[in-house]
């Protein structure tokens, strides 16, 4: 895909999730829109994997930690064609293979169970420590949020893999600035986030994390480091794409009702016009 | 009388039986299972020497991982390396593995389910002088109530090694609960084990209650089923070793026979083997019940053998209970 391709495609995706949200009506809408273009530049171009054998075992490893922002990733794999895009509306539902928090034993696809936070990089470290062992040349990728970085079982895993040196390893962090009690930076601050993670012998990259560009940028950077775990830390809109939630913490734990899934899926329909004539520009 | 199909061992009654830590035999059991799947990798908590997880350390050094002082890194990396195909051993005290990292366990492995093995070592009151902190007495409970998981507490050094090769082939959830102190060795190589199945040691013409036991504290209630029968009180010893895909059958079938039932664990009473047991009594065939374990306080400092006295579970007190329940049976 080019570009604009996964331009247009992150705001399709943006416009499944707040569908998604109203059909749910629970949620956490500021995540999910926010990462909405790591996810489309993940699935539709960076990962090497096949959605029609999701335990093929030299695919890229996609470990989500805040599971809470799994419907953007359930939108993104639909849209990939791991599972139908007309299941997307069974999230929350019962016997759904999409539940609110993601659980591998419902689908293979979603890699591992995840929602309570600090812990998805610990298994992606685990994982890419096997592999290692074994020879095996996939990547392990690790989204995480901003506000996980409290938990102590995420540093644990910063240490883990800084000692072990598992260059196979990249970590995104959703750099939103926002977490349930409000700014990060209140509740706990996490600043300076790039030089903790230099001081544990990782590699960082810092990007802007609504550019296609520069998302993947960043990881060609990171598959060319061979001494060191990579981080990316993405500098994320919460709730991009969609005016009246932007940047607003009030929007991490809820999804809009109908009007408001209106109003935004407008912002976002007139948002993808301009996108198809940027790429007439070209 | 002592179960012929048991095969114990000749010195079981002896004053100067072999002691042996039940932690030798899991690092024992980690080089035989390290053997037999190239798969098994072992994850340890800076506690290498004391979990006995050197041995396989020393055989197999790039299978082994150190962690750190980090329980709630141990269970999750091992949950990544189990995701991958792995079959992680997690090396650390009970009291900080599955003590510190319950949630980690409970959700990136048990509700994953991946095929982890969760090694609590230094596992009861017997620790001893190292006092309450370090005296893991909560962790059949916690464990028992995930699904998915698997809990074991291995009778001696011998039975704890048959527990990790066993445990290193079920492809599930697994906990082994085991002391760092020297316990009498009486089962021996030939003693039949499979997880699931609990064996019976000891067995009478016409008993009146049956003592099912786990742990370290089998050996007590053999001791005291052969003090009973010198007074002429017939009972059943069961080794209740699997606790959570626990053998219902057998302990039905113990109650319909006896009509009374004395749990004894090295563990709170609450939510512990007696728990489980009670638990599937109620169910299907009520009947009196007796509990011997840690009557809902935290130990102290002392010698194995003073706390076992003094928190009422040495071979005297299993016996009492005994007494009591044949009492409670009649009346």
């Amino acid at each position: 895909m080019t570009t604009k391709e996964l331009e247009k495609k992150a705001n399709e995706i943006r416009q499944e999730v707040i569908r998604m949200f109203v059909a749910a009506g629970s949620g956490h809408a500021a995540g999910s829109l926010g990462m909405a273009d790591v996810f489309t530049a993940l699935y539709f171009k960076i990962l090497t994997h096949d959605p029609k054998r999701p335990t093929w075992k030299k695919r890229d490893r996609l470990i989500l930690s805040n599971g809470h922002i799994c419907p953007v990733r359930y939108a993104a794999m639909a849209h990939s064609g791991y599972f139908p895009i007309s299941e997307l509306k069974t999230l929350r539902e019962l016997g759904s293979r999409l539940q609110g928090h993601p659980e591998r034993t419902r689908y293979s696809g979603f890699e591992t169970t995840s929602g309570p936070l600090g812990c998805g990089l610990a298994q992606a470290a685990g994982i890419a420590y096997a592999a290692r062992m074994d020879g095996a040349r996939f990547r392990t990728f690790c989204i995480t949020s901003d506000g996980e970085h409290d938990s102590g079982n995420h540093w644990e895993a910063v240490m883990f893999a800084g000692k072990n040196k598992l260059s196979n390893l990249t970590c995104f962090v959703d750099r939103n600035f926002i977490q349930s009690d409000g700014d990060t930076e209140d509740v706990m601050p996490l600043e300076p986030l790039k030089e903790k993670y230099e001081a544990f012998n990782w590699h960082v990259i810092d990007i802007d994390g609504h550019n296609m560009e520069e998302i993947i940028n960043a990881v060609t950077k990171a598959r060319m480091e061979s001494e060191e775990p990579t981080v990316i830390i993405a500098n994320i809109t919460p709730g991009k794409g969609v005016s009246f939630m932007e940047d607003l913490p009030e929007w991490h734990g809820k999804v809009p009702n109908k009007e408001e899934a209106g109003k935004a899926l407008e912002e976002l329909k007139v948002a993808a016009k301009e996108i198809r004539k940027k790429k007439e520009d070209d | 009388m002592i179960r012929k199909a048991a095969n114990l061992s000749t010195q079981v009654f002896k004053k100067d039986i072999e002691k042996v830590p039940s932690r030798n035999g899991y690092g024992e059991g980690l080089v035989v299972a390290g053997e037999k799947d190239e798969n098994v990798v072992v994850l340890c908590a800076d506690l290498t020497e004391s979990t006995r997880s050197h041995l396989f350390q020393d055989k197999f050094p790039k299978r082994f991982i150190e962690v750190g002082v980090a329980e709630q890194a141990l269970a999750t990396i091992a949950s990544g390396m189990a995701n991958y195909g792995k079959i992680p051993f997690i090396s650390s005290f009970a009291v900080f593995s599955p003590g510190r990292n319950w949630e980690q366990i409970r959700t990136t492995i048990c509700l994953n389910d991946v095929p982890v093995k969760i090694a609590g070592s230094h596992a009861g009151i017997i620790v001893g002088p190292d006092g309450a902190t370090h005296q893991m007495l909560e962790d059949i409970a916690i464990m028992r109530a995930l699904p998915n998981m698997i809990v074991i507490a291995p009778a001696d050094a011998i039975e704890t090694k048959k527990a990790v090769i066993e445990a290193a082939k079920n492809e599930k959830p697994t906990y082994i609960r085991f002391s760092r102190e020297e316990t009498p060795v009486f089962t021996t190589e030939k003693s039949p084990f499979k997880i699931g199945r609990a064996e019976s040691l000891w067995e009478t013409k016409s008993p009146q209650v049956a003592i099912i036991a786990c742990g370290s504290l089998v050996y007590e209630a053999l001791l005291a089923a052969k003090e009973l029968d010198n007074s002429k009180i017939e009972t059943l010893v069961i080794n209740c070793h699997t606790i959570k895909l626990l053998d219902e059958q057998a302990i039905i079938r113990a109650a319909k026979t006896t009509g009374a039932i004395v749990t004894v664990e090295e563990h709170q009473i609450t939510g512990g083997l007696g728990g489980a047991v009670s638990e599937v009594l109620a169910r299907n065939f009520p009947v009196p019940m007796g509990f011997v374990g840690m009557p809902d306080s935290f130990g102290e400092s002392g010698k194995p053998s003073e706390l076992l006295a003094k928190y009422k579970m040495k071979s005297v007190d299993i016996a009492k209970a005994v007494k009591r329940v044949i009492k409670l049976k009649t009346s």
